[in-house]
């Protein structure tokens, strides 16, 4: 019996660690300036474009629609070092991550000139709009309805939990072209892209359990959507929906959400910590860096032209059940507070245990639930 | 570094373990028969040091095929001292002395257990739990003379020896020297915590190995044992547990990797060894659980090969350093260095 994945060994070229260097002056900069506040990620259209004029939007993407022809590593070299640093990339990530590829690989011509090298400058922010009410892991249960009229669609239904919907400028939607047939129930399916400022359009916000607003319904409402806008076959889009979640899968943002609590972890810690804390700093370190590697695996084998979408999500699996233990694990290593030594520091320190502590259990659930990712990995096993 | 091996050395290294390390082998070795005809086949081939520089008695290969053989010998469950005589080998070409032939081992295998050599070149201490030390021929000591290291070279004939054995099985012996005097004494580069470091780069290789030994078996037997009118592989909570064990098997072959490439360097990357031994300790521990839930009570008999396995990975996961060990050094590295250290530190091996 063999065995159907593996990670090849990468090691990242010269190019990326200088890029690497590059990437952090920048960062540095930007804090420095007032640009960001470092650990607290959000959303914000100057930072978006500052990054695009750099030419770290679409890195990878043909030069003819604004990309950079570099590699999957330079990249992931890019994103990881935002990431890390909590930097505002949420104007930008999902378009450099899915859709801008899902243009690229399906779109038609007139719309790939128009858009693609506009989110390569950072000038556009996209959503996702895959779930539905109805419809969460079954993704193929989408029953929001795309009708052929003249010279386009007319689009009736909501999506839901749409992250960044409220400022996005365009959404990649899956949509009902065909009802389901009973030898294929994945059948019927088309992408689309939706333009977010269409009339018909309305936008709820919903208040996650922190209080934020980050996701939100979206309500269409006889919305006109022209032919050019359908992404790849009509009625066939299944396949390129999963396929774009490989993309989605193994990146540095699967495992380095709740990262910053570590670093306060350390900071706590001070430089000569007692064993019982640098045991679970060296357990959760060691975590990382084997995560670590396994992701820029993935990288590499996308770089190589291969869909490891077994292994993107075995990175993915691993990857989110460890940031979501993390929180716990920090919490019972902290050294308790102490009440008459309310020291900046500390302060520091509880604001990133709490908010990654609240933030954990979304971590197994957004682009496929645990269960959603365990059900690929048995089937790439063999055993469905 | 791109280190890929060799694969004329791992196919016949496949083709010895698969024609003499079945479990029988394994089992013999268990109740005390050395695999004769195993070692021979792999010392004909070289194997045993495959990564030892040819003027140094090896076979001159590189240290990624080296590894290679080792993570094959843990799928196998290999009874040998395939990772020991390695070591030792690796141990004396550093110290300039020829590697003997025949099966070797090597001491300490435990934190702070340096053997005393005195001025006059005479050993004396204790060395604990020698892994197979009754089958070597020869056992490469790390020896201490205050700050300074050495490394000695003695047959085993001699020594005193008070046999113990390992949760797998294995010989793990206690050696006694008083007044030895060593067959070859060299300074040494090397000190103990980079010998421990060493050891652990071979125990994660052999880890991985069993994690993917386990991995097939469990799958295999998913798929035959039927109980509720299907096979039980069918059952979505078997699916998800193996889902586990294979997230748990790669996470070792990404540990055997970053071990390899952490003592390919003129240095050796303690921190870089330390995640490896502790990432791949927790897989051996979490792997061989789920891979005994789904074989039921036929996973707990003798008769059944999975122990050979799954009782080497609890071995393997306690020795040169467990999880505990290596996570406290580990974790005072990187607090010495400080919270804004952590990313580059993170960042710095690939
Ligand atoms: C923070 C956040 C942001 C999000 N952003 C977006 C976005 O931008 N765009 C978008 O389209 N969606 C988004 N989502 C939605 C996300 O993709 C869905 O939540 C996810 O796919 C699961 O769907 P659900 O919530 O309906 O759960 P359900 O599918 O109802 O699942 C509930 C539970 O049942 C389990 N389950 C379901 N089916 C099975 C099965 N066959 N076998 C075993 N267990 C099963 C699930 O694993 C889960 O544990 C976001 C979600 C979150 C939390």
């Amino acid at each position: 019996m063999t065995i159907s994945f593996r990670f090849d060994p990468v090691s990242l070229p010269e190019a990326a660690k200088a890029l690497r260097q590059e990437v952090r002056a920048f960062l540095r900069q930007e804090i420095a300036r007032g640009g960001f506040v470092p650990g607290e990620g959000g959303f914000s259209r100057e930072f978006s474009r500052k990054v695009g004029a750099r030419g770290w939007i679409g890195m990878t993407w043909p030069k003819r629609y604004g990309g950079g022809e570099r590699s999957q590593l330079e990249r992931y070299v890019v994103v990881e070092e935002m990431l890390a640093c909590g930097a505002p990339t949420r104007g930008f990530s999902t378009a450099d991550r899915q859709s801008g590829p899902v243009l690229l690989r399906y779109g038609q011509e007139e719309v790939k000139e128009a858009i693609v090298p506009r989110i390569a400058k950072g000038e556009l922010c996209f959503c996702i709009g895959l779930s539905e009410p109805n419809s969460g892991s079954d993704v193929f249960a989408a029953s929001t309805r795309a009708r052929k009229a003249a010279g386009g669609y007319r689009v009736n239904g909501r999506k839901i939990w749409t992250s960044n919907a409220h400022e996005a400028d365009y959404m990649i939607a899956l949509l009902r072209t065909s009802p389901a047939t009973g030898e294929n129930r994945r059948y019927g399916l088309s992408q689309f892209l939706v333009d977010m400022r269409a009339p018909g359009i309305s936008i709820r916000p919903i208040i996650n359990l922190l209080g934020r607003h980050d996701f939100n319904e979206v309500v269409f409402d006889d919305v006109f959507l022209p032919d050019s806008y359908l992404v790849g076959d009509l009625d066939m889009a299944s396949k390129q929906a999963t396929d774009e979640l490989a993309f989605e899968r193994s990146g540095p943002d699967r495992w380095i959400e709740t990262f910053p609590a570590l670093v306060e972890l350390v900071r706590s810690a001070g430089e000569n910590p007692d064993e019982r804390l640098a045991e679970g700093i060296g357990r959760a370190v060691a975590q990382l860096m084997i995560l670590r590697r396994m992701s820029i695996s993935v990288a590499g084998m996308l770089e190589a032209g291969k869909t490891p979408m077994v292994e993107a999500a075995l990175v993915k699996d691993l990857g989110t059940n460890f940031e979501q233990s993390l929180p716990d694990k920090v919490r019972l290593l902290a050294p308790p507070p102490q009440e008459d030594d309310p020291d900046a520091n500390d302060n520091r320190f509880r604001a990133a245990l709490r908010h990654a502590t609240l933030i954990a259990p979304k971590l197994t659930i957004q682009g496929g639930t645990r269960e959603v990712l365990r059900g690929i990995i048995a089937r790439g096993l063999g055993l469905r | 570094m791109n280190e890929t091996s060799d694969s004329i050395i791992l196919d016949t290294a496949e083709r010895i373990f698969s024609d003499l390390c079945g479990p029988q082998t394994v089992n013999e070795a268990e109740a005390g028969k050395w695999p004769q005809a195993l070692w021979d086949a792999l010392q004909e081939s070289g194997l045993p040091l495959a990564s030892v520089g040819e003027e140094w008695g090896g076979a001159g290969a590189s240290r990624a095929d080296g590894f290679a053989v080792l993570r094959l010998a843990g799928r196998f469950a290999a009874p040998v001292p395939l990772a020991e005589t390695l070591l030792a080998g690796l141990l004396l070409e550093k110290a300039r002395i020829p590697v003997p032939p025949g099966p070797l081992t090597i001491a300490p295998v435990v934190a702070k257990g340096a053997v005393a050599v005195s001025p006059a070149g005479l050993l004396s201490g204790r060395a604990r739990r020698v892994p197979f030390a009754r089958n070597a021929a020869f056992i490469a000591l790390l020896a201490g003379r205050g700050e300074e290291r050495f490394v000695a070279l003695l047959p085993r004939e001699g020594i005193g020896l008070s046999p113990g054995t390992s949760l797998a099985g294995e010989p793990a012996d206690d050696l006694s020297f008083d007044g030895l005097a060593a067959a070859r004494l060299a300074p040494s580069a090397i000190e103990e915590e980079a010998l421990l470091a060493l050891g652990a780069a071979l125990r994660v290789q052999q880890i991985a190995g069993a994690l993917e030994g386990i991995l097939e078996q469990s799958i295999s037997y998913a798929g035959d044992r039927t109980q509720f009118g299907r096979p039980i592989a069918k059952f979505q909570v078997i699916q998800h547990n193996l889902a586990m064990l294979a997230g748990e098997a790669a996470a070792a072959s990404a540990a055997a990797q970053a071990a390899l490439e952490a003592c390919g360097k003129e240095r050796i990357d303690v921190a870089a060894l330390a995640a490896a031994k502790i990432r791949a300790g927790e897989a051996a521990g979490t792997g061989a659980a789920i891979a005994h839930q789904v074989h039921g009570a036929m996973g707990f008999t003798y008769e059944h090969s999975l122990h050979h396995r799954t009782r080497r990975l609890w071995a393997w996961r306690e020795e040169f350093g467990n999880e505990s060990f290596w996570a406290i050094r580990l974790g005072q590295l990187v607090a010495a260095r400080g919270a804004e250290a952590l990313w580059p530190t993170l960042a710095a091996d690939l």
